[in-house]
């Protein structure tokens, strides 16, 4: 089997398994104040690194490009209050216009 | 049973959110169907990826690793290192949804980013909401993910960059707008630019992925002592 094979085979097994464990964990674990604390912040932590890592890199370099544009016309949006979809599409649409400028 | 009846009942925010955040981060399907032909996977393998990883970084992560000489190993587990958030997200919505039999092999199949954060983004219009936020959003984010990575891996040809559609600003800015409304206090808000701090710091020196997790320690230490 080649590689690329396995890649996609062991890929998808642990993306289950770690989705499946993480619905089994016991609930007693849960009633633990400091973990629901704790587990209240990490979507806030984790999705936070998402926006940042995948606005400010490429692979492993930091990069400044139409991306960060994008992402400011996003945050004048959301600090406007205006909907989720106008937040995205105008973040794209000034990201693209930078690109096809640039 | 009643998922007709229960959907039929969504209110209009939860619904709204729901479908935008599908149909958004769904379209990106179409970069990571062309990023699959690229890498050298083949239509069949790319679709699979998305059938049955489905988890867009994770998928990312294997198509780049292996597509640029690395061993199913390294992809492997650079992808698994992505995926860990899915079990934390399992862990936290576990307490709501409470699955049991096969709705806990569909619900954690789509326990994603996308519908983690819709679910908890509804927490103000109360459990139900943030159920139906769950389901509606993990359901539809997989139908149009899965759609478009078909055909985006079918076009990945005609496609060229995805930059030049603004996709590559679309995802995080989807993110963003996900966590924003999860920034209610001072305390929450130093989280997320401590997160941003410490992934970008990492980003050059340590394998992809890992900038990401590590923010999860970030939360441990925020969220270890109460606030006073």
């Amino acid at each position: 089997m080649s590689a690329l094979w396995w890649g996609v085979i062991g890929t998808s097994a642990i993306a289950f398994l770690l989705k499946f464990v993480g619905h089994s964990v016991p609930e007693k674990y849960l009633t633990n104040p400091r973990a629901l604390r704790i587990n209240t912040l990490i979507p806030i932590a984790l999705l936070s690194a998402l926006v940042a890592v995948q606005t400010f890199s490429d692979k492993s370099r930091l990069v400044l490009d139409q991306r960060a544009v994008g992402m400011s016309v996003a945050i004048i949006a959301l600090v406007l209050k205006a909907p989720f979809p106008i937040v995205v599409l105008g973040s794209a649409a000034a990201s693209a216009l930078v690109w096809h400028l640039g | 049973m009643g998922q007709n009846v229960r959907v039929s009942r969504v209110n209009r925010t939860t619904a709204a959110a729901s479908l935008s955040v599908s149909f958004t981060v769904g379209l990106y399907g179409v970069a990571f169907g062309a990023a699959g032909i690229a890498a050298g996977f083949s239509l069949i393998q790319t679709c699979l990826l998305s059938l049955l990883t489905f988890s867009g970084a994770s998928q990312f992560a294997v198509v780049g690793v292996l597509g640029s000489g690395g061993t199913a190993l390294a992809g492997i587990a650079t992808a698994s290192l992505l995926g860990i958030r899915n079990a934390l997200y399992g862990l936290r919505l576990a307490p709501l949804l409470r699955l049991r039999g096969w709705r806990k092999v569909a619900g954690a199949q789509v326990t994603i980013d996308e519908s983690t954060g819709v679910a908890l983004g509804q927490s103000d219009l109360g459990e139900e909401a943030m159920k139906q936020g769950f389901w509606l959003t993990g359901l539809g984010v997989y139908f149009f993910w899965n759609i478009f990575t078909l055909l985006g891996a079918l076009g990945a040809q005609a496609m060229g960059d995805p930059a030049a559609w603004g996709l590559d600003a679309a995802v995080p800015a989807a993110f963003l707008g996900l966590v924003w409304p999860r920034l209610t206090n001072n305390y929450e808000k130093l989280l997320a630019a401590s997160a941003l701090v410490l992934s970008l710091l990492l980003t050059p020196f340590v394998a992809a992925g890992i900038p990401i997790i590590s923010t999860a320690l970030l939360a441990v230490a925020f969220g270890w002592k109460a606030r006073s």
